[in-house]
């Protein structure tokens, strides 16, 4: 099986120091022995909550960071030995408003990182063209960057990360702050970059994202996989669960917690959704706590009331909640 | 071809960058008057008013070396900033190649500075622009420009590793003035400063700029001098450059966070 990414006991630790008269060493696990194997042409998705190791893990396989411990290799190359062969090889596209020339126009950026991609000059002007066609800036290539839209700078993100071909892309949480319509025009990119044989490792905080466009996807919290499959495989993590959810105006702290503690109940969350709230209750699936929990909300105007089965969101929250947050160890 | 290609288009870009920022243009259009008026008053107050253009030339430089220090230090953290120094970092290039572009388009941004200086000179204290060897001053203002853009890499290395580099720029701003005698002559500064200016490249290009300004000298031995030290400081910058990439890399100062 040829593989595209790997990676062994990957960890990484960051020390920092503060103080000067009486300074403190802080050392953060971030990652803690990560094993990964991505396929060629594979697109992975990589799962988890703020501070979960994420960008740490991709920022390791892409060179941008050398591992405290482990390996790793892309495409058959060291990430730490052989770094020059990896950056040929690979495209990194983020999240968020940084990263590029805002003063400049998206053809200055495009030029410029072409040229130092190694782009031979005489296909410079047809890639580019063609890039900007696929991400729909075309027409808009003469503008400076500082009057995108943050849709239109992440589709620039993605050209740029195109523009030498990559067999491994990596896109870290590329959806951040998109609008809908924009996500969903940045999902039907990667799935047609996947189509033509793109390995994509992705991450995301949106887990229809991940089901949608993911092979494989492994859940990391505190540093570490905690599980790995087919989305259709995690789920099995919130197996003998079902799910309550009921729509409700000014349900309180207090009455959530009063849920969470009822006989049967696995956990329970509130999300606030426009003017509304959405109470989940996650609950074994021999007991129904539906009675219960109304009594609970008694006095709270209440909406519809479903139960569903359990969806990847509640696989995912279920493995999450199970995990410790990684460790900070200070020192004197 | 591709090398050169490659640093033409990076400074062409940084140059375009630099020149679009509303601070870098206010600083652009008042420090060299400051700078020109420093001058003025300074050679007025002495007893050498006659060489007032040597001394607006002399601020000129001052000038260029401010752009180069600060804009090495300044456009890397800028970068930082950004987000783009992680993106450089990242193509498959050796790392003086991405950072020497943004010295050199700092060291042309200074170009600017020193017309600047020499316009305001003529504007507001009527200091006239009798050079002696106009050919010289032509080469040797963009010859310097280019070694002291080459002697920034070097700087630009230890800005790589060290996020707080405006601490390290505001202690080499005003020696670095001195001890290579672009606005007070070496003559009158203690002697044991004279190894240390001898071995930096602003000493010689201020030389060089100053002796094809006056005609006290010849220009082409300060301006070889001026250049051969700013080549060497390319090579050890570019190997520097290096292993500062991997230490950034180890510790995680590529990004802000």
């Amino acid at each position: 099986m040829a593989l595209a990414i790997e990676a062994r006991a990957l960890r990484r630790t960051y020390r920092t120091r503060t103080g000067w008269l009486n300074p403190r060493r802080v050392e953060i696990d971030a990652v803690r022995g990560v094993d990964l194997d991505v396929r060629r042409g594979e697109l992975f998705g990589l799962l988890g909550p703020n501070g979960a190791g994420k960008t740490t893990t991709i920022k390791l396989l892409n060179t941008l960071l050398i591992p405290t411990a482990g390996s790793a290799r892309v495409c058959g190359f060291d990430v730490v030995t052989q770094t020059r062969e990896v950056r040929r090889r690979i495209g990194y596209v983020f999240g968020g408003d940084r990263g590029l020339y805002d003063r400049l126009s998206a053809l200055d950026n495009l030029r410029y990182f072409a040229e130092l991609y190694g782009v031979p000059a005489a296909a410079q002007k047809r890639r580019i063209g063609e890039l900007l066609e696929l991400v729909g800036l075309t027409g808009r290539e003469r503008d400076r960057v500082e009057g995108y839209s943050r849709g239109m700078r992440q589709r620039l993100h993605i050209a740029r990360g195109l523009l030498h071909e990559p067999e491994v892309l990596f896109l870290d949480e590329p959806s951040i702050g998109v609008d809908p319509v924009a996500a969903r025009e940045l999902r039907s990119t990667v799935a047609g970059l996947a189509a033509t044989g793109t390995t994509v490792l992705l991450t995301t905080h949106y887990m229809a994202e991940a089901e949608e466009l993911c092979d494989r996807i492994a859940v990391i919290a505190g540093g570490e996989i905690q599980a790995l499959g087919t989305a259709d495989e995690l789920k099995h993590y919130a197996q003998g669960r079902r799910v309550l959810e009921v729509e409700a105006f000014g349900v309180t702290d207090a009455q959530v917690q009063g849920i969470a503690a009822l006989p049967g109940v696995r956990a329970a969350g509130v999300e606030v959704i426009g003017a509304g709230q959405v109470l989940t209750v996650a609950s074994e699936a021999a007991v129904d706590v539906q009675s219960d929990v109304l009594r609970a909300l008694d006095g709270v105007r209440l909406g519809r009331v479903t139960a569903r089965q359990p969806t990847l969101e509640d696989a995912y929250v279920a493995i999450v909640n199970g995990v410790d947050r990684p460790s900070v160890a200070v020192a004197a | 071809m591709r090398l050169v290609r490659l640093v033409a288009r990076g400074t062409l870009l940084h140059v375009k960058q630099m020149s679009r920022s509303q601070f870098e243009i206010a600083t652009a259009l008042f420090v060299p008057l400051v700078q020109a008026t420093l001058a003025v008053y300074l050679f007025r107050a002495g007893s050498e008013p006659h060489r007032m253009l040597e001394a607006a030339v002399g601020a000129g430089m001052m000038a260029v070396w401010t752009s180069v220090l600060f804009g090495s230090g300044g456009a890397i953290q800028m970068q930082r900033w950004q987000g783009t120094l992680e993106m450089l970092m990242l193509s498959p290039r050796p790392p003086a190649l991405l950072i020497f572009p943004i010295t050199l388009a700092t060291a042309v941004t200074g170009t600017y500075a020193m017309v600047a200086t020499l316009l305001w000179g003529g504007l507001v204290y009527r200091i006239p622009l009798d050079i002696a060897h106009p050919l010289a001053f032509v080469v040797s203002v963009p010859a310097a420009i280019l070694g002291l853009g080459m002697f920034g890499l070097l700087l630009a290395s230890t800005f790589v590793l060290v996020p707080n580099a405006n601490a390290v720029n505001n202690a080499l701003e005003y020696p670095v003035w001195l001890v290579s005698g672009m606005l007070v002559p070496i003559t009158v500064l203690p002697g044991w400063t004279g190894p240390i200016g001898a071995a930096l490249p602003t000493t010689w290009a201020a030389r060089a700029v100053r002796e094809s300004v006056t005609g006290a000298g010849p220009v082409w031995p300060s301006l070889g001098i001026c250049l051969a030290i700013s080549a060497a400081c390319l090579v050890a910058g570019a190997a520097v450059m290096s292993y500062v990439e991997r230490r950034a890399r180890a510790n995680a100062t590529l990004a802000l966070a």
